[in-house]
């Protein structure tokens, strides 16, 4: 078909897809959706290399003494068949939203995930959110202070927070604030005996405000607030090195010096000049920090009894529950996936060069 | 003759100027300090680190100087013994990460096109997950001991110095000094070896150096969630998970993490020192501070 006599609505998506902005864009979003079958893959073969076999974990002593039984459970779960039909049989069930069952809970795997999912994210959003005011904040100090006292003092700390173990860190938080000094609520996401709120997010602060619900609001504040900020100490600390050297970088151009010749105010230079550039690399880097605080959420809510995924992923991986794992794995993959998506596409959007390379 | 000089001291002092900084001094006395106590554990340590023989969950005080655990045992001798697990191999993770993922990206880089498509699109596979996650349902899968714990930490390790080292190969290949050599007929592999290789090793060391923090953290966090070392190992991380239990005797879990705490930080501030050392800009800034 010519060019000419091509209908205009290709013409039309043709002259959209030439923006580098939409090129850029659609290449992210095949990029992620590739990762995203091959997060699947990756589950799927890990989850097929447990030495321990399913039919026992699932059929009890009886059963498995009849080989009639035993076949027709392999037979209903797929498991006669050649691998790469069970993945397709697996994806085919994935697009319908099913996980399987978990053989702990008996219940499906996406129920019980749709339960925790809430929890984490509650926990997550609020460390990163912590991370980013501290982090950045404690970047910017350190940069503009650079060589004196509070800048070794922060550089120290920093280090300490990237090297504290969480797990460890929970423990001793947990011991001192909640066992000794009783300043913080214990486990759990609201005291007990106190009825949740009305779901509508699944995020127990922002439904506790969505109802009205202030005694539950500050209970949940109260008890997310040890586990987040022992969560996000880690973040702090990667963000605060990042964030000092990016406006290190960005103080030493010629324009933020031509900006202090021509005698503008500090504030003016420091907030116009300095942070705008120095803040967009910033982003990727709390995507990054994301991940880290979607790990730590598994060693930090086996501890303070968060009931979220890292538990939920804790619980599954020591009783070698199969369709849990791969659950696990499978959305904290995607959800990652989203977040880091969405960091790329709003780094593309804020940064020019970053769609043209 | 005086040029020499001037030119020989300021390449011999760019490094000792660095490692004269209190963070560098601190890293390094720790982690020799470490490195000792795990050589020497069986002089240095009061007890057998499995022997049941001193009162249960006894505070630290004589004879005991960090306290004892649930089953009677030394907790200062578990500590030094538990170096011997931990340290050597954490340090074994980290050269197997180097040698895997440095390999599979200075292939990448210098042969490009479907070795770099295939080894970087498996390295972004691994980058999309955490790491913790990844490193979890690796190891469940794989079964509940140390070895695979260390394999699973080697699965979510490698791909960093893959896209560090193909990063720098890509720079360093296209350089006249690669082109000449390919030009006499040399090699790919030899060229690899002796022309590009030794223009990567400085910022993979520097990456390599701060990681061992992180693949103690991690092996360690994989112990604490029962996935890797298994009783009775005096493994730190095992060890924290045992004072979960005993929450009430604070010494149990503490004093383990104090250990993992003060190997890790040693790392790291000696990766920080290292990069320091190694990156020209700082390198300058730190020189010209001194003079």
């Amino acid at each position: 078909m010519s060019p000419t006599s091509a209908p205009s609505s290709r013409r039309t998506r043709n002259r959209a897809l030439r923006s580098p902005l939409a090129r850029f864009l659609v290449r992210r979003i095949v990029t992620a959706l590739l990762l995203a079958v091959g997060i699947t893959l990756v589950t799927f073969v890990l989850t097929n290399l447990v030495p321990g076999d399913p039919v026992s974990a699932n059929l009890g002593q009886r059963a498995l003494g009849d080989p009639a039984i035993v076949a027709q459970w392999r037979a209903d779960h797929g498991l006669d068949r050649p691998l790469p039909q069970q993945y397709l049989m697996h994806l085919e069930g994935l697009l319908h939203g099913d996980l399987g069952t978990s053989q702990q809970s008996h219940r499906p795997v996406l129920d019980d995930l749709a339960e925790s999912v809430p929890a984490t994210l509650e926990l997550a959003g609020a460390a990163i959110l912590v991370s980013l005011i501290l982090g950045v904040g404690f970047g910017v100090i350190a940069a503009l202070r650079r060589d004196r006292l509070s800048d070794h003092v922060l550089r120290v700390l920093s280090l300490i927070g990237i090297s504290v173990p969480t797990f460890w860190l929970a423990l001793v938080a947990f011991y001192v604030f909640f066992f000794r000094l009783q300043v913080t609520p214990g486990s759990g996401r609201i005291d007990p005996g106190m009825t949740p709120p009305p779901q509508v997010t699944g995020l127990y602060t922002v439904d506790a405000l969505l109802s009205g619900r202030w005694d539950v609001f500050s209970s949940a504040v109260g008890h997310l607030a040890a586990p987040a900020l022992v969560l996000a100490l880690y973040t702090i600390g990667l963000l605060t090195r990042f964030t000092r050297s990016a406006v290190l970088e960005v103080l030493g151009q010629d324009y933020v010096r031509a900006a202090r010749a021509k005698g503008l105010p500090g504030r003016v230079v420091l907030f116009r000049y300095v942070l705008r550039p120095a803040l967009v690399p910033v982003i990727t880097v709390a995507g990054l920090a994301f991940g880290s605080l979607l790990s730590g959420t598994v060693l930090v809510e086996a501890v303070f009894a968060w009931p979220g995924v890292g538990q939920y992923a804790y619980k599954s991986a020591t009783t070698l529950d199969l369709p849990a794992i791969m659950g696990v794995g499978l959305v904290v993959g995607v959800v990652y996936l989203v977040i880091n998506l969405v960091v790329d596409v709003l780094y593309g959007v804020i940064d020019p060069r970053v769609r043209v390379s | 003759m005086k040029r020499a000089g001037l030119f020989a001291r300021t390449r011999v002092s760019r490094l000792p100027q660095a490692w004269r900084r209190p963070l560098a001094i601190v890293g390094t006395v720790v982690a020799l300090a470490w490195i000792v106590v795990a050589l020497a554990a069986p002089v240095l340590a009061p007890h057998d680190p499995l022997a049941q023989e001193l009162p249960r969950l006894a505070p630290p005080g004589p004879g005991h100087w960090l306290g004892t655990d649930q089953l009677g045992r030394d907790i200062l001798s578990r500590i030094m013994y538990g170096a011997r697990v931990s340290i050597p191999l954490t340090l074994l993770l980290v050269v197997l990460s180097v040698l895997i993922g440095g390999l599979l990206g200075a292939c990448a880089g210098y042969f490009g096109r479907w070795v770099d498509e295939t080894i970087m699109r498996l390295a972004d596979l691994v980058f999309a997950f955490p790491t913790v996650i990844l490193a979890m349902v690796v190891a469940a899968a794989l079964g509940a001991s140390l070895g695979n714990a260390v394999l699973a930490v080697l699965v979510v390790a490698w791909p960093a110095y893959a896209r560090v080292t193909r990063g720098l190969v890509l720079g360093v290949r296209e350089r006249e000094f690669v082109l000449s050599g390919r030009l006499l007929g040399f090699s790919a592999w030899r060229s690899l070896r002796v022309d590009v290789l030794p223009n990567v090793t400085g910022p993979v060391l520097v990456l390599a150096t701060l990681d061992i923090g992180t693949a103690l953290l991690l092996l360690s966090g994989l112990s604490f969630l029962g996935l890797g070392a298994k009783p009775p190992s005096p493994e730190w991380g095992a060890m924290v998970a045992a004072g979960v239990d005993v929450f009430d005797s604070w010494w149990v879990a503490t004093f383990p993490g104090l250990a993992i705490l003060t190997v890790v930080l040693a790392f790291n501030f000696l990766g920080d020192t290292l990069r320091d050392a190694l990156d020209p800009r700082t390198a300058r800034a730190i020189k010209e501070r001194a003079l």
